[in-house]
């Protein structure tokens, strides 16, 4: 009866039974990444984004007087767990939740803080995050519905193209984004002559580079990841492609360009948050970022950071923790570095919960990326 | 006199049923996992602890049962006729694969099913007309029983868990049989099984199809459980993870699964303390685990439990002497 | 045309750092019934060495061999010693678990104790282009080429042409009767897992330049190594190199002319192919079924 009472024991302690108190003094702000797996790129930067800001603020007095508390989940890009995990800190009822990163796991984890009524402020970019009447999920990014016809805009007008290529990353980010493209194009009346699927961690590009030149299309869009966007444009250089290759952050990205060896020379797109930007408050933050973590943070590290400072702002401007109040003022906001330098940029956030922000047409020129023209705001 | 695993089988008994209700949601929902888990493992089980056959299929089979439970409850059929069907198309799907796959030794089944695995994510990812792609499907509704929804988090612990119950007692049947004899014929001498007129492949196949169709099965109850599915959770990593399951509670023991499962469910979480590097600690412990006990936490205790009788023995036999 | 060409010798390059890997997968196969699911995390490890030890201070080459010395030590001596040894009497089921363990644990230590982010890797050649027959042919693909045919090279003439690797040759079709004969079957063993150790270090330093080092490359090394391994047959180092290069081809011209969604598809059905119709591969010998 010792063994069987030990053993149940045991089994509680695991799942929890004892369950943390928070102190009064803190409040809770849980995070759910993907620290391993396919996305542990994105995720690890929006983590050490986030904790940066975290530590920043908690230097500072914390919000309202009550110092940051946070827990970092992993869901292992792994939606089912990415659920399980959400469902965990909900049981300790956090203020507000950060994360995933990854649409699919944002979209399940979206069914469970919206019956909670807990916000979340995500970093995901598929269309279909913000067009599910959520009134509790807010982007950190453009979403895909809104990068991609200032792209296909881009191409009708910038490069005046009649026919386009796609190579695209087969996941979910990849996927969103080539649906969104295809259907701007066709509403601008150009046409997708060649489509071409990649996969995720993909090394070779040389089948994909020739279908490609058989294509023979005005213009070719990359929508690939970081490392995957380098591979593929050494392989372009090698084999000849004379088109212009446009791309989104991902593909004009300082470390795409290292990556890349050269090969990136004359790429250019759009770029939505990019430590790039000729803003003194971005670049001053990205130089912080190297400093203490040792690298280039990605867009996801910008991500991560302000969503901190707009927690920080709108809590301070309801004056009190209230989940609820927070997700309804939100809607509809704008927030200038002015009232809150954190946020790097000025932002504005709608019904939807999508977000409008200034964005960038960028080239590789010399190596570096330089910013060509700077895009309003959609609202403007 | 009582056997003390009988003691420890009503003791686990009892904690399952009266443990969810001093849990929180999120750990019912770990521990109907663990049940989901436990049949789709009781069926790699029966492919590799009695028939011998080393499967990487397992992972698919749960895909392709939760998938198909998926698409017709969401197209309006009843959810047990759903059920019945993933199992089912399993069995076939597993008898088909068997067939020809099983004719190989080992090894090569290993790397056929591994095959099979990954050539179901793709069919999965890539035919968005029929899964919905890479995007999976989502808002997967949970079953309602007469008017009992099992929504809530602990009614469907008690279904997952009446389920399991239903099917591991139709297992110990089925092992108690004639024909359960022959598949622990087959695993411990295939060669002698034959020369003594047992159809070996036969029985082998009808294994590896009745563990494809718990896997299936369990499928169909992944699906309503995490109310989203999409191809990634049902490549390789499932299948691994499955395996390790299976052998670190005791391949061949009845209830080895169970005690696998709850392993593989459980440890993730509590080396998730060591925030970050819990991933490493579990590889590591695992190998761990295999160096101290290769025959599994069963055949451990089993281990044990010889060694403790026979220093009772003598004991005994004086007590039997001094009457 | 020249597309098709292009393709071939894109195609070869890869094949050749399959055909590497699968040596020594086979090898290791062969003499002590191991099948090695952490051989791509094999591949994806010494480069950090290499690295480590360029970030303490050493330049490329004394990196290179430092990185491949430990290579041995570590994932042949110490991988045969404290896991295989100690598994191999359980059977082969706990001992594919642990690989299968080693693996998952390979790749989080790199991704903790290194980074999640692809590493930039030193290339033995400069990344030029060359053009060879109206294709183009990356000066590093063919040094990739180059230093895996004359490693294959040598270690044909090594298995073939001298007493050592004939008596490990032995060992590994017979070991009860390499035993009888005389030859010290445990330290063949050992020396075909410090090969393997060798093998995958220069594998790594082959392709970690154009992969970059990253955490996540055993994966898709480790499955191209099972397929060719596979397909070419497990007998003979020979169907390895062959099974390398096929898969290297047929997976660029599968990807080019047939479709990119399904891409991955193909090696897999010629795997279940070759596995049901020809187990021994297409250029093994069948084997004698022992009692």
């Amino acid at each position: 009866m010792v063994r069987s009472a030990l053993f149940a024991a045991v089994v509680a302690a695991a799942l929890g039974l004892a369950s943390p108190l928070y102190a009064q003094s803190t409040v809770y702000i849980p995070a759910i990444l993907e620290l391993s797996g396919a996305g542990a790129v994105s995720g690890t930067n929006f983590r050490d984004g986030m904790l940066m800001a975290i530590d920043e603020v908690n230097a500072k007095g914390g919000i309202l007087g009550r110092k940051i508390k946070t827990d970092l989940l992993d869901t292992q890009s792994d939606a089912g767990i990415s659920r399980a995990q959400l469902q965990k800190v909900l049981d300790n009822s956090p203020y507000v939740v950060l994360g995933p990163v990854f649409s699919g796991s944002v979209l399940v984890d979206m069914l469970l803080t919206q019956q909670a009524e807990i916000p979340e402020i995500v970093g995901g970019e598929a269309a279909a995050i913000t067009q599910k009447g959520d009134p509790y999920v807010f982007r950190t990014s453009f979403g895909q519905q809104f990068s991609m016809p200032k792209i296909a805009n881009y191409i009708r007008d910038g490069i005046k193209a009649k026919t386009v290529a796609v190579l695209w990353v087969n996941n979910d980010f990849g996927k969103g984004g080539r649906d969104n493209f295809v259907k701007e194009m066709a509403a601008r009346n150009i046409k997708v002559v060649a489509d071409v699927s990649t996969e995720s961690g993909q090394v070779d590009f040389a089948a994909d580079v020739v279908k490609l030149k058989a294509a023979n299309a005005d213009a070719i869009f990359v929508y690939t990841n970081e490392e995957e966007s380098a591979r593929f444009l050494r392989e372009a250089k090698k084999q000849g492609i004379t088109a212009p290759l446009i791309g989104e952050t991902t593909l004009l990205g300082q470390k795409v360009i290292e990556l890349a060896q050269g090969a990136a020379e004359g790429v250019h797109g759009h770029v939505g948050l990019t430590v790039d930007a000729p803003i003194p408050a971005v670049k001053d933050f990205a130089e912080r970022f190297k400093k203490r973590f040792n690298y280039l943070c990605d867009h996801n590290g910008i991500k991560g950071y302000t969503a901190v400072y707009i927690i920080k702002y709108v809590t301070e401007k309801i004056g009190k923790f209230d989940s609820k109040l927070f997700a309804e003022t939100l809607h509809g906001l704008t927030i200038t570095p002015k009232d809150e330098p954190g946020v790097l940029m000025e932002v504005s956030f709608d019904k939807n919960g999508d977000l409008d922000r200034e964005s960038f047409l960028g080239e590789v020129v010399n190596g570096q990326q330089k910013i060509v023209a700077i895009l309003p705001k959609l609202g403007k | 006199m009582i056997r003390p695993a009988t003691i420890v089988l009503v003791a686990a008994a009892a904690i399952a049923v009266v443990a969810p209700f001093f849990l929180k949601p999120f750990g019912i929902y770990l521990i109907s996992m663990w049940a989901v888990l436990t049949v789709a493992a009781i069926g790699l089980n029966l492919t590799i602890g009695y028939a011998g056959q080393v499967s990487l299929a397992q992972g698919a089979f749960v895909g392709i049962g939760a998938y198909t439970v998926a698409l017709m409850t969401q197209a309006g059929w009843p959810y047990p006729l759903a059920f019945v069907a993933a199992g089912a198309l399993c069995f076939a799907v597993g008898w088909i694969l068997g067939y020809p796959a099983l004719r190989v030794q080992h090894h090569y089944l290993a790397f056929v099913t591994l095959a099979f695995t990954s050539l179901v994510f793709l069919v999965l990812r890539n035919e968005e007309w029929l899964t919905g792609g890479t995007h999976g499907i989502n808002g997967i509704a949970r079953p309602v029983f007469f008017g009992w929804s099992t929504g809530k988090p602990l009614d469907f612990y008690f279904f997952s868990v009446g389920t399991l119950t239903v099917l591991s007692g139709a297992m110990w049947r089925m092992l108690r049989s004639p024909w359960g004899r022959a598949f622990v014929a087959l695993r411990e001498n295939p060669v002698r099984a034959l020369s003594l007129g047992v159809d070996t492949r036969r029985y082998t196949l009808m294994a590896f199809a009745i563990g494809s169709s718990l896997g299936g099965l369990a499928g169909a109850l992944y699906a309503p459980l995490v109310q989203f599915i999409e191809p990634g959770s049902f490549a390789l990593g499932l299948s691994f993870n499955l395996l390790l399951m299976v052998i670190v509670g005791g391949s061949g023991y009845f209830f080895g699964p169970f005690v696998g499962a709850l392993v593989a469910v459980l440890l993730p979480e509590w080396t998730r303390i060591a925030q970050g590097y819990y991933l490493l600690i579990y590889a590591a412990l695992v190998m761990l685990m295999m160096a101290v006990c290769p025959s599994g936490l069963l055949g451990l205790a089993a281990r044990a439990a010889k060694a403790l009788a026979r220093r009772q023995l003598p004991a005994l036999r004086a007590e039997g002497a001094g009457r | 045309m020249t597309s098709f060409v292009q393709l071939l010798v894109s195609g070869l390059a890869t094949g050749a750092i399959y055909a590497l890997i699968a040596v020594g997968f086979t090898l290791v196969w062969k003499t002590s019934q191991t099948i090695n699911f952490a051989q791509g995390e094999f591949v994806m490890l010494p480069a950090f060495f290499v690295l480590a030890a360029m970030d303490a201070g050493a330049p490329f080459w004394l990196a290179a061999a430092i990185g491949i010395a430990l290579s041995v030590v570590i994932l042949g001596l110490l991988f045969k010693v404290a896991i295989v040894d100690p598994m191999l009497k359980y059977g082969v089921l706990p001992l594919v678990i642990s690989t299968i363990a080693l693996s998952l644990f390979l790749k989080e230590g790199a991704k903790d104790f290194y980074s999640a982010l692809g590493q930039p890797f030193p290339a033995l050649v400069p990344a030029t282009d060359i053009r060879v027959l109206g294709t183009v042919v990356s000066a590093q693909s063919l040094a990739v080429l180059a230093v895996a045919l004359v490693t294959i090279a040598a270690l044909h003439v090594l298995l073939n042409k001298t007493r050592l690797g004939r008596a490990m040759q032995a060992t590994a079709q017979n070991p009860t009767l390499a035993r009888i004969l005389g030859i010290p079957v445990q330290r063949m063993i050992l020396l075909t897992f410090l090969i393997n150790g060798a093998l995958v270090a220069i594998a790594s330093i082959l392709v970690s330049p154009i992969y970059l080092a990253k955490f996540t490359n055993g994966e898709t090394l480790g499955m191209a190594a099972f397929i060719a391994a596979i397909i070419g047959g497990f007998n003979e180092v020979r169907g390895a190199i062959f099974g390398g290069i096929i898969l290297g081809v047929l997976d660029n011209l599968s990807a080019a002319y047939i479709s990119s969604q399904y891409r991955g598809a193909f090696p897999l059905l010629i795997l279940v192919a070759v596995i049901l119709v020809r187990p021994h591969g297409l250029l093994g010998r069948a084997e004698e079924r022992t009692i």
